[in-house]
């Protein structure tokens, strides 16, 4: 090789080189296995299709627990990805540690990217904001709880799906049980009939506005609403209106699957996974309320996990960071993984053009949680912000599963949970110091 | 008889010190560490700790859920090692008769031992299911309703079949190995005296067998309270909820799963020093009642 040429060679490296340095290469670690894996890998590679700047790299870190507790050790050895996805269990903990993320909002007017909080769906805004409104986590994967049922299972037994408690047990379920069916079955009892029952019913979930605007925060869960909730589950399971799988989420869903229980409360995210396996006709309605409780049933609020910007980058890189956000909040893209996943689409311009499409009388079933989310809100619907929450997540499924098997009283395991968690948060309230 | 000695101490150190040094970086520091946050309560991304003293300690003993998980803990050791155990050296004794086809007998019984931990939970999990499990619908037609995940000894007796039947081959090995050095004439003594074969075995072969199973004792009890994790996470899923759990699941629980960080550290002090009192009880008593040849 003569010198020429090698001289030519180090320069068109060099070169090569200096263009590479000019992307702003960022990381994202999530959660999102299998399917929903191979969706973000796609939603990551058409954002680097659509520019030349930045270049994101999505790393799947396993379950939503492993994710964050990666990420935390990752802050502490300063080795942070730039985004991070958090479950709506762990909010507190990375909302709380403050200097550890950069708020979203914040994020974004820093880069000279235009936000609206009012652009965002109702129950979608506030979940993973302050107690100002000031959104700190970008909403990612967004659900909300929703009742599935059997189509043709309602048809055969002369029913509609119910709208509220009261007609479920006076009416769905016994003609469902006489059709020979199990009326309902549930899949995550904290979620669906603890926080979004407080939310729908508009109750008060703890103190400190649901401890939004302080650590120093009481559970109030100990309701007489929701005890009366839990008497009325123990009566319908003896009356076999009602059945209990245990604490995992798939040994519920299997059996609405296998067309044994009629009746199914999952996620609004659960729809694509459905539609995908069952062979009978089926569809979805709203949370049911009581109307003993309420006349007026408000909103839920959503779960799923939100996108954290993590702090100690440079501006560059924060850039980079807000610009995903951006696409990741864009109409088309918005409507892309509404579509392919079933999760909520978070803005309402998004949710109008998935209508445009025709999307919904394609799948009426989609719908109902986005209809579900933008329902009125109270005062209490926008979520909780409580720290150590898995755990107390932990001990109300410890609780409920004593309750549905007979091992303690509705009293007492609330009285329970109420205790434990308050000690929880005690200690979340110490660590925040 | 010759004595070896070296000229001089840094040697045998020099010699020590790789061992060392991996004892020091896996085991002290992290120890160490372990003892030191127990005594703190602290905020997951490190912002700032608390000193709080023997508070994580105080509440491990006051908490209701925390005790249930030792007393659970407690009753899966002693059945699975005891079961663990006692089916591995049943299955060795009648090997070790097998005169015809030993070897694939043999190898047919140490071939579960190659299975790790998590898969064998996924089998045992298979077995056990809910709706389509083999055992499950085999104990459903002999009219028993049997639902993992829901009843709490449900789950707890699959967790504690599936950890002994993954225990068996590592000490059917041991056993027979075991029993394969006992010597011919010993047996043979044995066979003119008496002609009770249970006799022989009580008086003979398990004594002279003691050796083995005082390892084994060790090496199933330290199993049962600390490699059965895999098998406990793959039954539960990753949420107790009202199921059983053991007292190392329960550390992960808290610290890994809920970030709490001294609460979790104060949980593996305690099994540390649970162990520890294990082991010095099973040396200083148990030992001496055995004898090496």
């Amino acid at each position: 090789m003569n010198l020429k040429k090698t001289v030519g060679l180090g320069l068109a490296f060099g070169l090569m080189a200096g263009a590479a340095q000019a992307q702003t290469e960022i990381e994202f670690w999530h959660a999102m296995g299998g399917q929903l894996g191979e969706t973000v890998d796609q939603m990551a590679a058409n954002f680097n299709a659509s520019q030349g700047d930045y270049v994101i790299t999505p790393v799947f870190k396993g379950t939503y627990e492993e994710t964050l507790t990666s990420a935390i050790a990752a802050f502490r050895a300063g080795e942070q990805p730039n985004i991070v996805q958090v479950f709506d269990a762990g909010a507190a903990t990375v909302i709380g540690a403050q200097g550890a993320t950069v708020p979203v909002e914040q994020l974004l007017s820093d880069n000279g990217v235009a936000f609206d909080r009012e652009d965002y769906i109702s129950g979608v805004r506030n979940f993973y904001a302050d107690a100002d409104g000031q959104m700190i986590g970008m909403p990612f994967n967004s659900s909300t709880p929703i009742m599935y049922y059997n189509a043709d299972a309602l048809e055969a037994a002369g029913v509609t799906a119910p709208a509220t408690w009261e007609e479920f047990a006076e009416t769905t379920a016994p003609a469902l049980l006489e059709a020979g069916y199990i009326p309902l079955a549930q899949s995550h009892l904290p979620w669906i009939f603890t926080e979004n029952f407080f939310s729908r019913h508009n109750l008060q979930f703890a103190s400190n506005d649901n401890g939004y605007t302080g650590v120093d925060t009481e559970i109030m869960v100990n309701h007489p609403a929701i005890r009366a909730h839990f008497n009325a589950l123990t009566e319908w399971q003896e009356a076999g209106y009602f059945e209990w799988y245990g604490t995992g989420w798939g040994d519920n869903q299997d059996p609405f699957e296998a067309g044994e229980v009629a009746m199914w409360l999952g996620s609004s995210g659960s729809f694509g996974g459905i539609a995908d396996r069952v062979d009978f006709n089926f569809s979805a309605a709203m949370l049911p309320y009581w109307e003993a409780v309420t006349t007026e049933p408000t909103q839920t609020f959503i779960g799923g996990a939100a996108l954290f910007a993590m702090s100690g980058f440079d501006a560059a890189e924060n850039e980079a960071t807000a610009a995903f956000f951006d696409y990741l909040a864009s109409t088309d893209n918005q409507v892309f993984w509404h579509v392919a996943t079933g999760y909520v689409p978070i803005t309402t311009a998004a949710y109008e053009a998935a209508a445009e499409q025709g999307h919904y009388e394609e799948f009426p079933a989609a719908e109902v949680g986005v209809q579900q989310l933008q329902l009125p809100a109270g005062e209490f619907t926008r979520g909780y912000r409580m720290g150590f929450y898995v755990q107390i997540r932990d001990v109300m499924n410890r609780e409920y599963g004593r309750i549905l098997t007979g091992e303690t009283s509705v009293e007492d395991a609330f009285e329970t949970i109420e205790a434990e968690a308050n000690e929880l948060l005690a200690r979340f309230a110490q660590t925040q110091g | 008889m010759k004595r070896a000695a070296f000229g001089h101490i840094s040697f045998p150190i020099l010699l020590l010190l790789p061992q060392l040094v991996i004892i020091a970086i896996f085991f002290y520091w992290p120890a160490g560490y372990a003892l030191q946050s127990s005594f703190y309560l602290e905020d997951p991304f490190g912002f700032g700790s608390t000193f709080v003293g023997m508070d994580n300690y105080t509440r491990l003993a006051s908490s209701s859920s925390y005790m249930d998980a030792a007393w659970f803990t407690l009753i899966f050791t002693s059945l699975v090692t005891f079961f663990a155990l006692a089916i591995a050296l049943l299955l060795a004794v009648k090997a070790d008769k097998v005169i015809r086809g030993a070897r694939t007998y043999r190898t047919l019984l140490m071939w579960v031992y190659a299975i790790a931990p998590p898969v064998a939970g996924l089998i045992g999990v298979m077995l056990f299911d809910q709706s389509r499990g083999n055992i499950t619908q085999l104990l459903g037609m002999m009219g028993i309703e049997y639902r993992l995940g829901v009843n709490y000894w449900d789950t707890a007796s699959a967790m504690i079949t599936v950890s002994i039947w993954k225990q068996i081959p590592v000490n059917f090995i041991f056993f027979l190995s075991g029993l394969q050095a006992i010597p011919q004439s010993v047996r043979e003594a044995a066979m003119i005296d008496n002609r009770s074969g249970t006799r022989r075995f009580w008086d003979i072969t398990f004594p002279l067998l003691a050796p083995t199973g005082f390892f084994l004792l060790i090496i199933n009890i330290t199993y049962s309270l600390f490699d059965t994790f895999g098998i406990v996470d793959t039954i539960v899923k990753g949420q107790p909820g009202n199921n059983p759990m053991t007292l190392v699941y329960r550390v992960f629980v808290d610290g890994f799963r809920g970030q709490d960080l001294g609460g979790s550290s104060a949980q593996s002090v305690v099994l540390m020093v649970l162990v520890l009192i294990l082991t010095i009880v099973q040396f200083r008593f148990l030992e001496r009642r055995i004898h090496y040849t």
